[in-house]
């Protein structure tokens, strides 16, 4: 057979096939379906990266339910079983945490680039919407997936979870049963987790990509918006057809291989960080008797986690309950409350600022939560050092102090130059900020945000702590003087910055 | 439905379908949408009841033993667990539970809960500054519980207690939160 007659006969079987399928119709009017050439952008390819996420954790969540276990006698063996004997599995479970720190933060890229070119407007309303969906169940997959990985912070993070549902009013007990599946954490608490993370939120995913591509389809893809181009309902259908018909180009093949470039290279990302940083965890057993630990949310989260410290707790429970369905509900309302006019973001300087504010503020609390100066270091009474100059020279009465200082566990909390907890003020000047009644006052009583340690102190471990917190100040620095009492000059000894002055003298 | 069956008709004549037949259509349209949605709630009911059960359930507290009082010394609060007395066999390690025991004197405790008031977090205990510390953001409560410092909004949670036959049994089986504390202490605010 030649060439030409294999070529028509390869012709005579796709046309047999097409006229039964409908292949050509349907290619048209889904990869080949034509886009504005402005479309074909780099800007553009962050959904379609999304999207190969969540086919990355699709396929490597199938796989590693080959052999994970969800039941909480379980789960942690065969998570370490998967880390460290079974063959790749390590590899799989960094691709599938790796996999979905990707998706939520190209996701976060995609809703701000869909944000700043004006997409959601007029008429891609419920194309907007429906990520706004997408876009919850996927942090919800990233939540119910910290869970999977059954671990200490597992553990206390469904507790953390609880906590929160058992300040909504009237009905909290109620709702803590049902997010835990009883009174308590326990295995069927895991296996809830469990069905939202493998079934119930990937079904609703599929679900609504649908949907979400589907409109693209229907309402076309937003054209690269140029600065002084206004979306008006009367005449943007139009607008759009010319553009299409002047200058489309079918996504397939000519619009594509930007997405494909993008893919390849989120896909070494993923790759590289699997490389080099492996899975997460197991950390350790998820044992609530084992209490020395320190609960930490993954990175995405750790926002939600400062906003929980940082919060006066009279607004907690609002800023935990209230506040996310209204900012939830806000952004799904958006193309209601602004459906018209600029798209670009050049002629949109609020939008930029929001989203300018809403990163910054992101950021810092991520950094917050990642170093959390508001824990106290649980170990530092017992582990942090005390820097020389800050036992040079000091009177036996002083070192006492600094003995009291350190056996109270007043480190946990305050840091001696840097050295210990930051929970509360850095304690190498505090000789400079506060008199010695103050301290006495102040150690004793407690206020701000310390705990007041009279019944704790004999009088003197009081006498000999506050000795030597007056002697921390930084030399040539005069202590801090009771304003009501006249001054004196200042002892020689402490101008000449030699020696510590005396407890007590003003 | 009336229409198309006009438009079936190729000859275009002024034969009206008999208004009968549509009523029947109508009646059998109705009768299966009407017998579907009788075994969709029959199917359907059982289904929520199933998943929605844990909200008609009530979880009474349960006496549980924390061993004889011998071991927890006088002026000391000491680190106990008990075994849920709900596990279930596959719980594993999450079944056995932790709180602190601090015996004043003699038949008299405080039993509290490891969970921190503020968002659930196992607190700790150190005897030398004599205060439970937060590990997640900072809270501090007193040797008896109170709030001393950081965002909780209350004391630690209490296990009702009772001694028996120099035993010492609490009243458990529940995750303590705002909701469901266990005791009758006040919020701050
Ligand atoms: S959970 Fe204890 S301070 Fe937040």
């Amino acid at each position: 057979m030649n060439g030409k007659a294999l070529i028509q006969a390869l012709n005579g079987v796709y046309e047999w096939v097409d006229k039964r399928l409908h292949v050509t119709d349907l290619f048209n009017h889904t990869a080949g379906h034509p886009i504005p050439k402005s479309s074909a952008s780099w800007f553009y390819v962050f959904g379609s990266a999304t999207l190969l996420c969540f086919m990355i954790q699709l396929l490597t969540g199938c796989l590693l339910a080959l052999v994970y276990v969800p039941s909480a006698a379980e789960a942690y063996t065969t998570l370490e079983y998967l880390t460290f004997r079974q063959e790749l599995g390590w590899f799989l479970r960094a691709t599938h945490y790796w996999g979905s720190n990707f998706m939520v933060g190209i996701m976060l890229i995609h809703v701000t680039q869909v944000f700043l070119f004006g997409a959601y407007k007029y008429p891609r309303e419920i194309t907007w919407m429906s990520g706004v969906v997408l876009m919850l169940l996927t942090l919800g997959l990233a939540f119910t997936g910290q869970v999977m990985r059954f671990d200490e912070d597992a553990y206390w993070g469904l507790g953390i979870g609880a906590a929160i549902a058992g300040r909504s009013p009237m009905i909290g007990q109620q709702v803590v049963n049902f997010m835990l599946g009883g009174p308590i954490i326990a295995s069927e608490t895991l296996s809830r987790f469990f069905t939202l993370h493998v079934f119930v939120l990937p079904g609703s995913v599929l679900a609504l990509v649908a949907l979400h591509l589907r409109m693209v389809l229907t309402k076309g893809i937003n054209e690269y918006p140029k600065p002084g181009q206004i979306v008006r309902k009367e005449t943007y259908d139009k607008e759009y057809a010319t553009i299409i018909k002047k200058e489309g180009i079918p996504f397939f093949p000519h619009g594509i291989w930007k997405d494909l470039v993008a893919a390849s290279i989120v896909i070494g990302g993923i790759l590289f960080c699997v490389l080099m940083f492996g899975p997460k965890g197991p950390l350790g057993e998820p044992n609530p008797t084992q209490i020395d630990t320190v609960p930490r949310p993954d990175f995405f989260f750790l926002w939600i986690f400062a906003i929980a410290a940082l919060m006066p707790d009279y607004m907690e429970t609002f800023m935990l309950l209230v506040a996310p369905p209204i900012i939830i509900g806000l952004l799904f309302i958006l193309p209601f409350i602004n459906n018209t006019g600029e798209k670009s973001w050049r002629r949109r300087p609020i939008a930029v600022l929001s989203v300018i504010l809403i990163y910054l503020a992101l950021g810092l609390l991520t950094y917050l939560g990642q170093t959390s100066p508001w824990s106290p270091d649980m170990k530092a009474w017992s582990g942090a050092e005390t820097p020389r100059e800050f036992v040079e020279g000091r009177s036996p009465l002083e070192l006492q102090g600094l003995a009291v200082l350190q056996n109270k566990q007043c480190r946990n909390c305050h840091a001696i130059d840097g050295i210990g907890g930051h929970r509360g003020p850095d304690l190498a000047d505090v000789g400079t900020r506060l008199t010695k009644d103050q301290l006495v006052r102040q150690i004793i009583q407690g206020g701000g945000n310390m705990p007041a340690y009279g019944k704790n102190l004999s009088p003197y471990e009081t006498d000999a702590l506050v000795a030597y917190m007056v002697s921390l100040h930084p030399k040539g620095e005069l202590p801090a003087r009771d304003s009501t009492i006249p001054a004196t000059p200042a002892p020689l000894s402490v101008q000449e910055g030699e020696q510590h002055e005396a407890v007590g003298a003003h | 439905m009336t229409t198309e069956t006009n438009n079936d008709k190729p000859c275009g004549c002024d034969h009206t379908p008999e208004p009968k037949k549509t009523s029947r259509r109508d009646f059998l349209l109705l009768l299966g949408f009407g017998l579907n949605a009788i075994a969709g709630a029959m199917i359907g009911i059982p289904l929520i009841g199933y998943l929605l059960s844990t909200f008609f359930k009530s979880y009474p507290l349960q006496w549980i033993s924390l061993g004889p009082v011998s071991k927890f010394p006088e002026g000391a609060t000491r680190l106990a667990s008990y075994l849920n007395p709900d596990h279930r066999e596959w719980d594993g390690q999450t079944a056995e539970i932790p709180c602190w025991v601090r015996r004043i004197q003699e038949n008299d405790f405080q039993v509290f809960a490891i969970n921190c008031t503020h968002l659930g977090c196992p607190v700790r205990w150190f005897e030398e500054s004599k205060l439970f510390m937060c590990p997640c953001h900072g809270g501090a409560f007193y040797e008896n519980g109170d709030h001393a410092a950081g965002p909780p909004p209350r004391g630690l949670y209490e296990y009702p207690f009772k001694v028996e036959n120099n035993e010492l049994f609490i009243q458990g089986g529940i995750l303590p939160t705002l909701a469901n504390p266990m005791d009758d202490k006040k919020p701050r605010h």
